[in-house]
């Protein structure tokens, strides 16, 4: 009897149960098992081929003395925070200007959602022969006449992180800007007749009223921003191949190397659980607040 | 319809205000500035792309050719080195297309079913896997690059155009179920229910009913991975061998390959070649195209 009712309930639905199947292989042989397995072997000392040789924290014991990837964690802090601070910024601006009843609307937002469009090769590329002290903005400035014009990010250590930055807020911010609009959008017009009616001003608003009521937005784009910042890679590739020296290395790069050229996977695999752990760092929290709020309420 | 009125009387309100004002001005003043630094890449990318050598190096990168010639994109479409490989940009643009269209139709196939499998046909667990499968696509890929290299490897299919078919096929399916899920919830239910009783089955109704009521929601999937897998970049240079690369890898080599004489002209070509794929689409798709990201964006 029991059986019986037990291969009912398996051979139901049997069609859906098939379709779904390359969901669950998905979701449990790469997203679940691949981020075990890669855990797991970042605790062995597997040089060209995986190996189950455990040798406790110590991959991550060089890793943390490792003075490339502590190079590489200060780049991708520096561009992170300027990255974020920049792209909630000029999105939530241009998309409050994009809300002012403009003409033309429709052409600035093609115009600015287009680098979107393009790949972080094609972006890094372009920057790299707009950035070239050569032939680029730094001559054309000393050829106007500012003889001592010095403008070379890629070239210059110190700095070098922010020419990345130029060229991937170029790439991103029309993406937010869109993401901010339609945040916008969707505030309730009578709030604004009732701000109106109490004589608040315009900016006060946006400041008071607006930016609270879009918080779910400003946590949407602080997530995918985050998200990219640490996936942050093609860029660098394409833009200065992480020079001038490791000026602009950053972790994603660091795992490549160690996974695939350097023949050194423990190592490699130690580093990319550590960009796993700085995910969680940032998905937990939010995922606690978007999903564990909505079962109490 | 209230959304399009809602939009339509923005925030600034009733008052009519004179088209010049102060206010106006730096509206505008912003956005233009704003649009040349957008704009410029672009404009710099073609003028460099049309000019001699001899002229580049002489003149100002901003300046339109003095004479216009087409052949910095014929050497980058057919004679441009990679290595030893000097037959151009047009292998890496036909490794892409390849790529692409069996990546394109998988991923949307398998996806379109989860989706309809997820909001239609709930089987015990199926809302954990969705929840996985979400969390999934934060997870950075350098975490999983290994475990799929060997699960390929397995497979027999690590270094060619299959492995990473099936590569795209899989990173595809967490944005791709979530959008299908969430278009076909809209779908009224009853009509599911009145299929069902006039014997309709798994597949009868969603290859009579659901894809036919759904086909915008599968052109807005299909520009997510055009684009998408067109710039990939990463999984490519992982997952192929050199003669297999897409056209971003081999861009990408060609441009920063340290042999040689630089000729950026050739360079902001081939950048521009490959660049044009996802413009053209980009300009063709409008405002779907807007709708394709901000389904992805609207997770949770």
């Amino acid at each position: 009897m029991a059986s019986t009712v037990r291969g009912n309930r398996w051979i139901r639905n049997l069609n859906s149960k098939i379709a779904a199947l390359p969901m669950v292989i998905t979701t449990m042989v790469v997203f679940v098992g691949g981020t075990i397995w890669t855990v797991v072997y970042s605790f062995t000392n597997s040089k060209l081929l995986p190996r189950e040789e455990f040798v406790g924290f110590a991959q991550y014991e060089r890793l943390w003395s490792n003075s490339r990837w502590l190079q590489s964690i200060e780049n991708l802090a520096v561009y992170g925070i300027f990255a974020l601070i920049f792209t909630i910024v000029v999105g939530f601006v241009l998309a409050v200007l994009m809300d002012q009843k403009i003409r033309y609307e429709d052409a600035f937002r093609t115009i600015m959602l287009y680098p979107f469009a393009l790949s972080f090769i094609v972006t890094g590329l372009v920057w790299q022969w707009i950035l070239n002290p050569e032939f680029g903005l730094q001559s054309i400035v000393r050829s106007m006449g500012w003889d001592n014009f010095v403008f070379d990010p890629l070239y210059n250590p110190d700095i070098v992180m922010y020419g990345l930055l130029i060229a991937g807020l170029w790439q991103g911010t029309g993406f937010i800007m869109c993401i901010m609009l339609a945040g916008l959008r969707g505030i309730d017009e009578d709030i604004w007749k009732a701000t109106r009616v109490d004589g608040i001003p315009t900016w006060k608003t946006y400041i008071v009223v607006i930016i609270p009521m879009m918080r779910p937005v400003f946590i949407t784009v602080l997530v995918l921003v985050t998200a990219g910042i640490i996936k942050l890679y093609d860029l660098v590739v394409a833009q200065t191949s992480g020079g001038p020296g490791l000026a602009s290395q950053v972790p994603a790069m660091y795992v490549y190397d160690y996974l695939f050229t350097a023949q050194n996977l423990g190592q490699g695999l130690a580093a990319s659980t550590m960009m796993l752990v700085s995910v969680l760092v940032v998905l937990i929290p939010w995922a606690y607040l978007e999903f564990g709020g909505k079962k109490h309420g | 319809m209230g959304d399009a009125t809602a939009a339509m009387s923005g925030p600034s309100g009733a008052k009519p205000r004179r088209r010049l004002s102060g206010r106006n001005i730096m509206v505008y003043g912003i956005l233009i500035v704003m649009c040349m630094y957008y704009i410029l890449p672009l404009w710099v990318m073609v003028m460099t792309s049309l000019k001699g050598m001899p002229e580049i190096r002489l003149g100002n990168i901003f300046a339109p050719p003095v004479e216009i010639t087409f052949q910095p994109w014929v050497k980058a479409w057919s004679e441009a080195c990679t290595g030893l490989n000097c037959d151009g940009l047009s292998r890496g643009f036909w490794n892409s297309v390849q790529i692409l269209i069996p990546s394109v139709f998988l991923s949307i196939a398998v996806a379109s079913v989860n989706g309809y499998a997820l909001v239609n046909w709930r089987f015990k667990g199926s809302d954990l896997f969705f929840t996985i499968l979400i969390f999934g696509s934060f997870i950075p890929y350098q975490v999983m690059l290994y475990p799929i290299v060997i699960l390929l490897r397995e497979m027999g299919l690590y270094g060619g155009l299959w492995g990473l078919v099936l590569v795209h096929t899989v990173f595809g399916m967490p944005i791709l179920t979530l959008l299908f899920r969430n278009y076909f919830s809209s779908i009224p239910e009853e009509l599911f229910k009145a299929a069902r009783v006039d014997g309709a089955g798994f597949w009868g109704i969603y290859f009579r009913i659901m894809m036919p009521m759904s086909l915008p929601i599968f052109v807005v999937a299909m520009i997510l991975q055009v684009t998408g897998i067109w710039n990939d970049f990463l999984f490519g240079v992982v997952f192929t061998k050199p003669d297999v690369y897409p056209m971003t890898v081999q861009l990408n080599n060609i441009v920063n390959s340290v042999q040689g004489v630089k000729e950026y002209n050739v360079n902001m070509a081939a950048t521009m070649l490959t660049g044009l794929v996802p413009l053209v689409i980009y300009f063709i798709s409008g405002k779907l195209f807007v709708r394709g990201i901000a389904a992805g964006a609207v997770k949770g």
